[in-house]
């Protein structure tokens, strides 16, 4: 079966994200790059469903700006077949990314499409459950198993307080949390290979979708800073200031 | 403007959670009716009714509802929610579930996991794991909003007189079933939901130390987190991950034990109110967020720590 991933580039985990002094965002100028980690947690799954010889194909997609070709470059040397750029400089939301994905599943029309469970820039938890809603598909969100049996899937999916277990017709979509898999890194002689793997390009207007946003951002400001505290010097003074200085214990 | 809030519970019982979401609510402005799908869920909605500022308790009944499938209750919502200016559920699993469906659905975009309301159309909400906070507006005729429960003091669940009336849309999309369901074996307090939590990094060596903090948490009534550098070195499983791809705690005190302060990690856990540190190495990151340091090594500390804790507790 074909499994189709969706990745998106972001800002990597490891960088301090920084407040433009205008308000108007978070600077990204010069600032390292890469693919989501949830995303990195879908592709792996993807690669580790054809290794078990479930999927018989993975197609990689992402939205975004030229650069993002790195993103599907990287899912193509960790073993994903082919890739599709839908590219765009503008910005994309949830909805208008669920509707672009939308037009590429009736496309390619995958069995199992699996995504992150959400970005960590923008942080809304949303694509995947709208692309769902979008192609009438059944959703496994926050997964920490995936098992597909015949024209089913099994998702074991992190839900608050434990584990609830849900059977979603095939074709569907999943949504990937931390538990699922531990990603593994591309080896050179595969990133070399990926060089060499199919990218289609295309536009938001090729696939016939609108990607005019919803919601506009009016300012983003930095969090309140947090002020280093004192050093104390024993253990015993720690737990007397727990207990009667901050009052927590 | 009216809004629907969807109510969080588990059949039995209705969840705090819901209280927080009325509140986000009451400070959009409007006439508030609270939906209540699932199954047997009869005392819920006489919970929901005596909420203060409940308008009215719309009950769906269904075995359709009764495991909150994110398909039926996407179809359920979306029916009975196009009437009004604002839809809102809690951020929780659920709620992140199938609120995105109920956006999808009315062809309107979501605003997740607010902190705060500006007004009827404009919400503040973290990015980038809480290391910035925007501020958004929805063009959307109906705005469908997750709200962070604890950013919300939660109204009263007593003194309210609302109606309740039953509501006989029965959506089954026949998309998905319920398989089974595994409760949290631990006594422990959820990592996301705990008053306390203590976490552990690189600087505990090995899996078995961390029981060291396991004591430590049971005397505290605290969860238990790690850092990723303990989880990508296999110390403990990733489910314990506190950081910006882990789980994001704000807890009324945060114990970091051989923790740095990676960036990553500091992200997941700079909300909480009192955060105290324990490292040998007194220039870690940690220091600069920490109310409380302690230079000292941890294998000594925290047995310490263990000990001056069973005398005052």
């Amino acid at each position: 079966m074909k499994v189709l991933v969706a990745v998106k580039r972001v800002i990597d985990y490891n960088v301090k994200v920084r407040v433009k002094p205008d308000n108007t965002g978070v600077d990204l100028a010069n600032v390292k790059m890469a693919m989501n980690p949830f995303c990195e947690i879908a592709v792996e799954e993807a690669v580790r469903l054809k290794e078990k010889g479930v999927a018989s194909e993975i197609v990689v997609v992402s939205i975004g700006p030229k650069a993002s070709q790195e993103q599907i470059r990287t899912a193509l040397a960790l073993g994903a077949d082919r890739g599709i750029h839908v590219e765009t400089d503008e910005e994309v939301q949830s909805l208008e990314a669920a509707k672009l994905l939308k037009a590429v599943v009736e496309k390619e029309e995958p069995k199992l499409v699996i995504l992150g469970k959400q970005s960590i820039d923008s942080d809304n938890n949303q694509t995947g459950q709208m692309l769902a809603a979008l192609t009438g598909m059944g959703q496994g969100t926050f997964a920490s198993e995936v098992v597909v049996e015949g024209d089913k899937v099994n998702v074991t999916r992190e839900i608050d307080g434990g584990l609830m277990t849900v059977a979603l017709n095939l074709p569907a979509v999943v949504t990937t949390d931390l538990r699922l898999n531990e990603p593994r890194y591309a080896s050179l002689p595969n990133i070399m290979k990926a060089k060499k793997k199919p990218l289609d390009n295309m536009s938001p207007a090729d696939l016939g979708v609108d990607i005019a946003p919803r919601l506009s951002t009016l300012k983003v400001e930095a969090p309140a800073s947090r002020q280093a505290g004192v050093k104390v010097a024993d253990v015993a003074e720690l737990v007397d200031k727990l207990k009667n200085e901050a009052k927590v214990i | 403007m009216s809004i629907l809030v969807i109510a969080e519970h588990d059949n039995s019982s209705l969840k705090q959670a819901t209280l927080n979401v009325v509140a986000a609510a009451k400070a959009i402005g409007g006439d508030i009716d609270v939906l209540v799908a699932g199954e047997n869920c009869g005392a819920v909605a006489e919970a929901a009714a005596k909420a203060e500022g409940v308008n009215k308790v719309l009950v769906a009944d269904n075995a359709a509802y009764g495991h909150f499938l994110g398909e039926n209750l996407g179809e359920l919502v979306a029916e009975v929610g196009k009437g009004y200016s604002h839809i809102l559920a809690a951020a929780g699993t659920t709620g992140k579930d199938f609120m995105p469906r109920v956006a999808a659905l009315l062809d309107v975009a979501q605003v997740s996991d607010i902190m705060r309301v500006e007004s009827e159309d404009t919400f503040v909400r973290p990015i980038y794991a809480g290391n910035a906070i925007a501020t958004v507006k929805s063009s959307d005729s109906i705005k469908v909003v997750t709200v962070r429960p604890t950013a919300f003091d939660p109204v009263a669940a007593e003194g309210g007189s609302a109606s309740v009336e039953q509501v006989d849309v029965v959506k089954d999309a026949g998309l998905s079933s319920f398989v089974s369901e595994q409760k949290a074996e631990s006594d422990r307090p959820d990592l996301a939901s705990a008053g306390i939590v203590i976490s552990g990094g690189r600087g505990m060596q090995n899996g078995d130390n961390f029981k060291m903090l396991e004591q430590v948490a049971d005397l505290l009534g605290a969860a238990v987190g790690a850092s990723r550098a303990a989880v990508d070195a296999g110390f403990v499983p990733n489910d314990m991950q506190v950081g910006q791809t882990g789980k994001i705690v704000a807890p009324q005190l945060y114990v970091a034990v051989g923790i740095s302060g990676a960036i990553q990690h500091l992200a997941g856990m700079s909300d909480s109110k009192v955060i105290v540190a324990i490292n040998k190495d007194e220039e870690a990151p940690i220091f600069q967020v920490a109310d409380y340091g302690l230079v000292a090594d941890l294998f000594e500390a925290v047995p310490q720590f263990e000990e001056e804790l069973k005398k005052v507790l």
